[in-house]
């Protein structure tokens, strides 16, 4: 029996040590304020706590689809005038509502062969219906469509996390919404100038491409200078940038109007040359855009008359401005000094830089320092208070079994906090609320064991008796309320978003931590009493 | 130390009233849902503007008004809110205001509304939607007071912003505040480029109606699987009737409580909805309590009536019922005292839960119970007490008849 609850106790220490390095982990000082600052490095406080950020956009997704047919229809265009075959007309009908569908109407009867064999060859993500009397329908599969509209959201979502990481902002949340279609959520917690912040992911973070002139310079000057006289030509610009890998700016001479701006590239991927296996990113441009490409491009080769780079321009800075091999159309490639990683981040910011979509505001929730800081002030310290009262009447009504209760109590609360710590959950306004109902669920366990206790020594039975009965009986009613709720808040997570869940992972887990308080360590402490007690000595309850 | 014991009072005999005082109260509130406030939705599930702000000196809220007016915001809402002096006021637009293309439209007309003293070339220092520790840093760094370090003026950066939003509430009403707080010559340098504007947003939220109606359907998903899920561990572990019973409680609970919102005319927000998701689990527990206790008594007491055990289950339980209402209700009373204007809502819907919860489990859920047997009697010609199965613990064999 001894050596037992000597076992048991030195279980409950060691979980006791372990969540209080969850809460605190070592503070830099057993000051109050480094107390302080070791929770707070700990314990992650929700927006609504921490102030910052909330946002959720609409990605519009349709004008992803859209520009895809748009493309479509211009290519197909283009290939009925190559091979002369005439029609009527080609165009989308219902652009708004569905922009998968394009329409051909009118074509001459030999030209149904041919586009047959475009569609087959080129755009095999479409299916083709139709052709009584030349009129036929191009549908976009539908599997295509979701496959679009899903890598849209993808795409935006990297491009805002791109704008967003250059603000500095630590733990910011870009994620899709789950509540809503193709939305994104946005939190970025602690931002102290919301509107800022807004200010940069709105603007659109056009990527360029443009020609360059001479090298990377180490200074404005250095690149003012390699002109004559140190005047640059009216239609030329100094940019800054950074050369890959360094860390100093540099500077390039660049043309004012970019050869291709953002919403020209339809796609980039980071991928290897086939001979050599170095790392390069590939891109499309829409046909329009190829053409004018091809122009410059083939003017200005590496070994032509007039070699200039290539300045790929994002927010107006030099990313890279690698020289120009051989003419490009309306795909090509970008080498030069690329490891897997570097290709694919370029690939993807000429991907987010092209936003694939525009973003729409669905809703805004700006919570500032000072509403916070005053939301945690209050919210302490209604917890502290309401704890205190709970604390004191228990002792009271209880005596001995009531120091049972508050140190189970406390221990709960602690188990709780130090489960937020080792965590990624958030403590939101809502997490509160179930750190209330918490110990609420703790003080009543207690309650009910303590009761039946009571119930029993009324009854005649000894002490030792009387607290095995209470906790067994009282073990199934808890048991039941426990997982009763418990089954409540999983659904609620599973079923809620944000602030819900908050509430769900603080409850789930208080209550797990209840059971092992409530019940286990309150009997510990009450069997470790007993066996110093001498028979027939009445017990404090 | 003992509030109650042995108490034998006949819960059942007064099913009448309880009955009368559900109804009242039920009934109150689902008129008033119907026909008076209705169901006043907060802007997160309403869609709308909200802007918090915060003035320097006590505000004139008919200067408010009248400023609104003229920017043409003629439906705002003005709301003072928080300790007499706090200076804080909620201003609120509909839905219709705000359209969805240019979803902030409308908080940028109240802000620009409200700004009475702009002075041109310089930031308003209050003005935290714009003006945060970048604007007060590049500032500094360009002036260069002190002749000092950047990481110098990056620790009074903090000392600033730290000032304006714990100490001060987010309002200052001069920058000659900051003097003690940071050298006398950054308070100076300060004044040059900064100017304290007549208020600080501290906060707001815009909704478009998608959103809204989003967050509407996932709170009613949210509340009613919860339902569902207790309905089907209560079936498993009792027998269907009473987890309909308690489920029927606990909806009692949310009904009686939505419409003191209603009655009240106070919204229902997010948090709110928290607030309610814990009542019901609250509520639900005490009811499995006084079940657990029927369940024992079903199995000890054969020859009593199932009024009769329902009756001595619940004074069994009535200590430990009277005790934990009681304890939690302290705490959440102290929430709604000292929580502030943020938890204002939230408390109220537990301090109102709470009450009604614990009403519930004795007054609603039991009488349930001992209902449907007389009405099962009734129908079949004999009384069966639906006896749950003793799942569980499985020490049947340890109980002991009671004197």
């Amino acid at each position: 029996m001894q050596k037992n609850l000597l076992i048991k106790t030195g279980l409950i220490i060691a979980i006791l040590l372990v969540f209080l390095y969850g809460i605190f982990g070592f503070p830099s000082s057993l000051s109050g304020d480094g107390l302080k600052q070791a929770v707070l490095n700990r314990i992650h406080l929700g927006l609504d706590l921490k102030g910052g950020l909330h946002m959720v956009l609409q990605v519009m997704v349709n004008e992803a689809v859209s520009a895809d047919t748009d493309h479509v229809v211009e290519a197909l265009k283009e290939e009925f005038a190559k091979a002369g075959i005439k029609y009527a007309d080609i165009s989308k009908p219902d652009p708004q509502n569905h922009p998968e569908q394009i329409k051909i109407q009118g074509l001459e009867p030999n030209g149904a062969s041919t586009l047959s064999n475009i569609v087959s060859d080129r755009f095999r993500d479409y299916d083709l219906s139709g052709g009584t009397q030349g009129s036929y329908t191009l549908t976009m599969k539908p599997t295509v469509v979701a496959a679009l509209k899903t890598r849209t959201v993808e795409q935006s979502i990297e491009a805002l996390r791109q704008r967003v990481d250059t603000l500095g902002v630590s733990e910011p949340v870009i994620q899709e919404n789950g509540l809503g279609n193709y939305q994104i959520l946005i939190q970025l917690p602690g931002v102290d100038d919301p509107t800022r912040v807004k200010t940069i992911l709105q603007s659109t973070a056009r990527l360029e491409l443009r020609e360059s002139r001479g090298s990377a310079f180490t200074s404005e000057q250095a690149a003012r200078q390699s002109f004559p006289n140190g005047i640059l030509p009216p239609n030329m610009e100094i940019l800054p940038g950074k050369e890959r890998g360094q860390t100093d700016t540099v500077y390039y001479v660049v043309n004012r109007i970019p050869v291709v701006s953002g919403t020209d590239i339809r796609d980039a991927r980071a991928s290897n040359k086939p001979d050599t296996n170095e790392p390069i990113v590939d891109f499309n441009l829409t046909s329009a855009a190829g053409r004018k490409f091809a122009v410059f491009t083939g003017a200005h080769v590496k070994d032509g008359p007039d070699p200039a780079n290539l300045a790929i321009v994002l927010d107006g800075k030099v990313i890279s401005a690698p020289s120009i091999n051989g003419q490009i159309s309306d795909s090509g490639m970008i080498e030069g000094g690329f490891n897997e990683q570097s290709a694919k981040d370029l690939a993807m910011l000429l991907r987010s830089g092209a936003l694939p979509a525009s973003l729409r505001y669905l809703s805004e929730d700006v919570v500032g320092p000072s509403l916070g800081a005053d939301s945690i002030k209050a919210g302490v310290q209604a917890a502290v208070a309401g704890l205190l009262a709970v604390l004191i009447f228990m002792f009271i009504y209880y005596r001995g079994a009531g120091v049972n209760a508050n140190v189970a109590l406390i221990l709960n609360l602690i188990i709780l906090l130090g489960f937020m710590g080792y965590s990624s959950a958030v403590l939101t306004l809502p997490g509160i609320a179930g750190v209330i109902l918490t110990v609420g669920m703790g003080v009543d366990s207690n309650v009910l064991i303590f009761e039946r206790i009571r119930e029993e020594l009324r009854n005649g039975k000894a002490p030792a008796a009387a607290v095995d009965q209470g906790f067994d009986r009282a073990w199934t009613t808890i048991l039941d309320t426990h997982v009763t709720t418990i089954v409540s808040a999983i659904i609620l997570f599973f079923v809620g978003s944000g602030p819900v869940r908050g509430f769900a992972v603080t409850l789930t887990f208080g209550l797990l931590a209840n059971l092992f308080t409530a019940v286990f360590v309150s009997r510990v402490i009450f069997d470790t009493v007993l066996s110093r007690k001498k028979r027939g000595e009445a017990l404090s309850i | 130390m003992e509030f109650f014991r042995n108490t034998n009072i006949d819960f059942l005999g007064k099913k009448w009233y309880f009955l009368g005082f559900s109804l009242i109260f039920s009934v109150a509130g689902i008129l008033s849902m119907l026909f008076w406030h209705h169901i006043p939705l907060g802007v997160e599930f309403r869609g709308g503007t909200v802007v918090n702000v915060k003035f320097a000196h006590t505000p004139d809220n008919n200067h408010i008004r009248n400023a609104l007016d003229k920017a043409g915001l003629h439906n705002a809402k003005i709301q003072s809110i928080g300790a007499p002096g706090s200076n804080e006021v909620v201003i609120t637009l509909d839905q219709k205001d705000t359209s969805e293309t240019d979803l902030d439209a409308g908080k940028r007309k109240i802000i620009a509304a409200l700004e009475t003293n702009p002075q041109s070339g310089k930031q308003d220092l209050n003005n935290n939607e714009a003006v945060g520790r970048a604007a007060v840093r590049e500032a500094l760094l360009a002036r260069d007071p002190l002749h000092s370090a950047t990481a110098d003026y990056d620790r009074i950066t903090e000392q600033i912003v730290a000032f304006r939003d714990r100490n001060a509430g987010g309002v200052l009403t001069s920058i000659d505040q900051l003097k003690g707080t940071v050298p006398d010559a950054v308070v100076e340098s300060l004044k040059q480029d900064f100017y304290t504007g007549d208020f600080a947003v501290r906060g707001g939220s815009i909704v478009g109606p998608q959103v809204g109606d989003q967050l509407k359907h996932q709170a009613n998903l949210a509340i009613g699987f919860s339902l569902l899920g207790m309905l089907a561990y209560l079936w498993f572990r009792f027998e269907l009737i009473y987890g309909v019973a308690a489920v029927v409680a606990v909806f009692h609970d949310t009904l009686i409580t939505i419409g003191a919102f209603s009655l009240t005319n106070q919204e229902i927000t997010l948090t709110v909805i928290a607030a309610i998701l814990t009542l019901v689990g609250y509520s639900m527990n005490d009811t499995i309590v006084v079940f657990d206790r029927i369940r024992e008594n079903v199995k000890l007491l054969r020859r009593e009536s199932l009024a009769e055990i329902v009756n001595r289950s619940i004074n069994q339980t009535l200590s430990r019922t009277i005790l934990t209402s009681g304890l939690t209700f302290l705490t959440v009373l102290s929430l709604f005292l000292f929580g502030g204007e943020v938890l204002r809502g939230f408390s109220f819907a537990l301090v109102i839960g709470i009450l009604i919860g614990t009403y519930s489990s004795i007054a609603v859920a039991a009488p349930m119970l001992v209902a449907y047997q007389e009405w099962r009697a009734s129908r079949s010609g004999r009384g069966t007490v639906p006896v749950p199965t003793p799942a569980g613990s499985g020490k049947g064999g340890k109980v002991r008849a009671k004197a």
